[in-house]
């Protein structure tokens, strides 16, 4: 049979950010696809010859607008543990509200864009005025609605008042009664079934070979989530990782909003156990030396930062893997045998960031 | 009588396209958030649309790399006359804390000409509708140009 | 830097990810860092049970590099990468975008190589 082209991309109404795929089409299932990426590369991470270690928050920030709290929360981490630096008890714990109220944000966002995908158009406007109420959170705790900037190296920079924690704790019991509401249409609506359960299906052996991360890896069956490690303040906070074994789009958005419900009470614990203290400690002493590896737990999955440091007050290296970057190959390892109409959805439930990927 | 109507029409109901020009994101889920509920631009009679072809307005946000500056060219080119373009977030207008990066060339206006500059790391909601309100009314002089 | 660091050189160093491989080890990304004039660190940071352990090779970049992405498909999108930076040709890569994964053809600097600093713009 003769084989068709056809370019996915890069500007698609699907996709809020710039990828392309070459898809090779046999009458309408794709036998191929191959993907070009660069059209959001910058090449921040050459920044740090010209940024110091502390300047340098502020670009990590924004590698990805979505989870750039969680990318700070990596970066300070990591020249923590260089320096040796141990920061207050509060500021780990105030990581986790904010890194908590990110995630919810992000999956909040990516459900509406994958209901849109399938041109589900009212449950994505669902999802989007839910989301509206973490964005106000931020907005009043952070002075900010996306880039919240709240990281400095020694801690963190906004406190919350007591006043504000009784707010926040009633916003999000309002959030986890508007998100349980839309649990049936999500998980069970006969024409969202249709088009999510059993395609784009990922085993647990593939995802695992091919290096998947995050939800996708859950949504394959796999129990891994770096919160386990126990880094910052997740080591005093009872976590279990959330897993579905289908492994199909189905199990990926199941995974994702079950994840919604988990951060909602993963913040509720670590209000509960707010220490008192300070926000911040002072760094004193050289500039950090030395080489590190340091991992956290981003909305899209495993995000690793390796820093390597000469004791100068720029860092010789800073090197940045994202999520998205990991689950390229098994997208490109599930798309081959699908139909050209479920490769939106099927794009989308990797939950591709391109600006992550692409840095 | 009928060239009054949609010249009338285009000005009052503009169709917006949104492309991401190698921004981070943060101004690109606010332009989207302009969409939803809360903000609703919807209401004023714009309405987000997936083909250049069909829109008025182009909304750019990040800034311009070596590789999508040919994709600005071409949705910029495939629009019809008259069109305006909104350059979002300290990234659209100057290049922003990107600007020194190596695969970075700038702002938009250095590829394409620019109506209207939104300031914000990244453009907040209110900020964005506030651009397209001016935006829009350089777009509707322009149409009163067009003959 | 936490986990196990295993040197190895560019004889062993298939063998060595291969062996990784049957031990169960997912290989999650490598890092790259340049060593003294003209040669290239690479680590291969693999896991497993969330306990890290990393293959360190130092190499000097103006030989190909045996590509592992015959043995982890995923390591092509990484190699590809290096490739764009570093100008580091890899032997055997299973989908080679020749210096144009993230870069267009007419850029011809490479990025990562540190004498080509870049300066502050006025």
């Amino acid at each position: 049979m003769a084989t068709t082209i056809i370019p996915f991309g890069p500007q698609h109404p699907v996709l809020p950010e710039p990828i392309h795929l070459t898809l090779k089409l046999e009458d309408e299932i794709v036998i191929e696809a191959i993907p070009a990426l660069g059209y959001v590369h910058r090449g921040l991470e050459k920044l740090a010859d010209i940024r110091d270690y502390h300047q340098m928050i502020y670009v990590v920030e924004r590698v990805c607008g979505i989870c750039s709290m969680i990318h700070a929360v990596c970066y300070s981490q990591g020249i923590e543990e260089l320096m040796e630096i141990e920061i207050p008890k509060r500021a780990e714990m105030l990581r986790v509200i904010w890194s908590e109220l990110h995630r919810m944000h992000s999956h909040l966002l990516w459900l509406g864009l994958f209901a849109d995908a399938f041109g589900f158009e009212a449950l994505f406007m669902q999802f989007w005025k839910i989301r509206e109420r973490i964005m106000d959170i931020n907005e009043a705790t952070t002075g900010s609605r996306v880039i919240v900037s709240v990281n400095v190296i020694g801690g963190v920079r906004a406190d919350l008042s007591p006043d504000q924690i009784r707010w926040i704790l009633s916003e999000i019991d309002g959030v986890e009664k508007d998100v349980s509401a839309l649990q049936d249409t999500i998980m069970n609506d006969y024409s969202v079934k249709h088009r999510t359960v059993g395609i784009g299906v990922l085993t647990k052996e593939q995802a695992y070979e091919l290096g998947a991360a995050g939800p996708m890896l859950r949504g394959s069956g796999v129990a891994q989530d770096m919160r386990m490690l126990g880094y910052g303040g997740y080591s005093e906070i009872d976590f279990e990782p959330i897993v579905e074994t289908a492994g199909d789009c189905w199990a990926r958005s199941t995974v994702r909003f079950r994840e919604v419900l988990q951060s909602i009470d993963l913040v509720r614990q670590a209000i509960s156990k707010l220490p008192e203290g300070d926000l911040a400690v002072k760094v004193k002493g050289n500039p950090p030396e030395g080489e590190i590896y340091t991992r956290v737990e981003q909305p899209r999955g495993e995000c690793v930062y390796y820093i390597r440091a000469n004791g100068t007050k720029h860092l010789d290296r800073l090197r940045i893997r994202t999520p998205t970057f990991a689950n390229i190959p098994p997208m490109l390892t599930v798309l081959p045998g699908c139909e050209l109409a479920d490769v939106p959805v099927i794009v989308l439930s990797i939950d591709p960031c391109i600006s992550c990927t692409e840095r | 009588m009928f060239g009054s109507f949609i010249k009338k029409s285009r000005a009052k109901s503009p169709w917006i396209i949104h492309f991401d020009c190698g921004s981070c994101n943060g101004c690109d889920i606010e332009v989207l958030a302009c969409l939803t509920p809360l903000y609703d631009i919807e209401r004023f009679g714009i309405i987000n649309v997936g083909n250049p072809k069909h829109a008025d307005v182009l909304l750019v946000t990040g800034t311009v790399n070596h590789r999508n500056k040919k994709v600005l060219k071409n949705i910029y080119d495939q629009m019809s006359e008259p069109k305006a373009v909104i350059a979002i977030g300290a990234c659209g207008n100057t290049g922003g804390v990107f600007r020194e990066c190596y695969n970075v060339v700038g702002g938009i206006d250095k590829v394409i000409p620019v109506d209207v500059y939104v300031p914000g790391c990244p453009a907040k909601p209110e900020a964005i509708i506030d651009g397209v309100v001016v935006g829009l009314g350089k777009f509707a002089q322009k149409v009163e140009e067009a003959k | 830097m936490k986990g196990k660091v295993i040197d190895v050189t560019l004889d062993t160093l298939v063998g060595e990810v291969t062996n990784m491989k049957n031990d169960g080890q997912r290989l999650v990304t490598f890092s790259t860092y340049q060593e003294g004039e003209n040669k290239i660190g690479i680590l291969y940071h693999f896991d497993k049970d969330l306990e890290p352990t990393h293959l360190r090779l130092v190499a000097d970049m103006d030989k190909p590099i045996p590509s592992v992405s015959g043995v982890f498909f995923s390591a092509m999108l990484v190699e590809n990468e290096i490739r764009d930076q570093w100008d580091v040709k890899f032997d055997g890569l299973v989908l080679d975008f020749n210096r144009s994964l993230f870069l267009d053809p007419e850029v011809i600097q490479v990025p990562l190589v540190s004498n080509v600093k870049i300066d502050p713009k006025k």
